[in-house]
């Protein structure tokens, strides 16, 4: 029984303070996400796969207020159905990330507040384990 | 050569379980036919599209294998105005007469669900429930409203806006209208827009004749000219559906770049169109749309909704029939629909729903996924 990340190269695994992965194009420096060969910038074929990081800011948001249809994964119903916030979280690697986001409640999300990375365990895997995804929390300001 | 329209045709869109889209579509190639005063043995050429209700090339089942050239056209939500543009070059280029464009289709009610696979991203993105243009135009708003300091009282005014035209549109799916409180108090969908700031998939057919301008008063004493249309998809840079990310520095939209292409081509700018369509998949939509195709100032959208501008007796009448938030969209047809109601009131023939005035010149635009625009421009 083990978990593992429901993609390769999402994010660092295992890891004690998880980063996103991304790509840079060794041809431009475009920053992408997920890392991906060729380049949607210039085109370039060189791209390495770079840490973004584990903390950003929130550039926008909203919340999923319906069971999504498949192809989401999940055991909740209609009825059971807990809304989940969604965003793009801008990572100081130079790129914006669409990712969950922990928190549902539309008073807590505000454009600009920081965020950090939470690896989730998301959907069950073949192993006996849990698929693991990577999503964003509000970072606690002291 | 300059093209006119000479015939439209429009199958009222919404919910017809007795029709498949086809012949939905049928419908709407005979009301066309007949508007011009031209038989199916004579048109020339074909060009349309559907997402959900089959080759568009499969109407010559309904209308007569007559041989003409047909060519099925798939592009997104810009079918339509893809259609068009090439039925547009068609007649253009004096390879052929007249033309038909035809748009029809029949979605499941609900939302879209795509597959990943189809827009070249891993499965991962569905499966975390990423998938969903709700939540696109959801967040796209919202930073709009944030940088361009535009309330939620703005987006209830297009909707309201919207179901007043649909009630005064028979051809219109929601033809009741709804107050700013009816509107307030629908379910949230995706923050900022609620239930009735969206549109939902539905079903409809539309078609148009096409031919050479110095041929259209053969056709009918009401040509109506298409001085432009253009169709521009996304740079690296826009703020498009289905991007698991996004780079820092931001591009035009392609609405923008299709928008300027069809002021070139028709030698006039913003400041000389009297109506418009505007695509208004959401609430927020007509409000981004509004300022990118140069209509007013990106900002300036609250205050022209608060004086009733873009109504029907306002300065600047948009989406006259309800657009796609009273008429639902039927991928194939949406486009086509917004060229169809241009066509209306250019010839004065809007009814309950007619601008006051006399236009002269309207526009029309349509946006979707991939991140994709049509504009054209007509007048009479």
């Amino acid at each position: 029984m083990s978990d593992s990340p429901i993609h390769a190269n999402l994010f660092t695994w295992p890891a004690e303070h998880p980063s996103l992965l991304g790509g840079l194009c060794g041809h431009c420096g475009e920053v992408s996400f997920p890392a991906q060969s060729s380049c949607r910038h210039c085109s370039g074929t060189g791209s390495s796969v770079i840490e973004l990081g584990d903390r950003g800011t929130l550039w926008t948001w909203t919340v999923q207020n319906f069971l999504p249809k498949p192809p989401y994964v999940t055991d909740q119903t209609a009825a059971t159905f807990k809304p989940y916030g969604v965003g793009y979280v801008e990572m100081p690697a130079g790129v914006r990330v669409e990712s969950r986001l922990l928190t549902s409640d539309p008073e807590k999300l505000h454009i600009g507040m920081p965020m950090q990375l939470v690896i989730e365990r998301f959907s069950r895997n073949d192993q006996g384990g849990h698929n693991l995804s990577f999503a964003f929390d509000c970072l606690e300001v002291n | 050569m300059d093209v006119a329209i000479v015939g439209i045709g429009l199958h009222p869109f919404g919910r017809t379980p007795s029709m498949s889209g086809l012949q939905q579509g049928a419908a709407a190639t005979r009301a066309a036919l007949a508007d011009a005063g031209v038989d199916w043995s004579d048109i020339e050429c074909g060009y349309g599209g559907s997402q959900d209700a089959g080759n568009a090339d499969a109407i010559v089942n309904e209308m007569g294998l007559s041989g003409l050239q047909f060519t099925h056209i798939f592009n997104g939500c810009a079918t339509g105005g893809s259609s068009l543009h090439a039925a547009y070059t068609a007649v253009k280029s004096g390879e052929y007469r007249n033309a038909l464009v035809l748009g029809f289709d029949k979605h499941a009610p609900g939302a879209f669900n795509a597959s990943p696979a189809d827009w070249g991203i891993d499965d991962w993105y569905g499966e975390i429930g990423l998938m969903l243009t709700t939540q696109y135009f959801g967040m796209k708003i919202q930073r709009y409203m944030h940088d361009h300091n535009i309330s939620e009282k703005a987006l209830v005014a297009v909707a309201e806006k919207a179901f007043h035209n649909g009630s005064i549109n028979p051809t219109a799916w929601r033809r009741q209208a709804l107050s700013s409180e009816d509107i307030m108090a629908s379910t949230m969908i995706s923050h900022p827009l609620r239930k009735y700031m969206f549109c939902s998939p539905a079903e409809g057919a539309v078609a148009l004749i096409l031919c050479s301008a110095t041929e259209a008063k053969r056709y009918t004493t009401q040509p109506i000219f298409l001085n432009a249309a253009a169709v521009r998809t996304r740079h690296y840079g826009s703020f498009e559906v289905f991007s698991p990310s996004q780079p820092i520095k931001q591009a035009d939209s392609p609405t923008v770049i299709a928008s300027q292409a069809a002021y070139q081509q028709a030698g006039i700018g913003p400041a000389d169109i009297d109506i418009a369509q505007l695509q208004d998949t959401e609430s927020g939509a007509e409000i981004i749309h509004m300022a990118e195709n140069g209509f007013c100032e990106h900002g300036e959208q609250e205050q022209w909704l608060r004086a009733g501008h873009t109504q029907i007796g306002g300065k600047f009448p948009v989406n006259t029939d309800g657009g796609c938030l009273a008429n639902g969209e039927p991928v194939g047809a949406s486009g086509l629909r917004q060229v169809h109601e241009i066509c209306v009131q250019l010839r004065q023939q809007g009814g309950a729903r007619q601008v006051p005035g006399n236009p002269k010149t309207g526009y029309t635009h349509v946006y979707g996924a991939p991140g994709i625009s049509g504009v054209t421009i007509l007048s009479r």
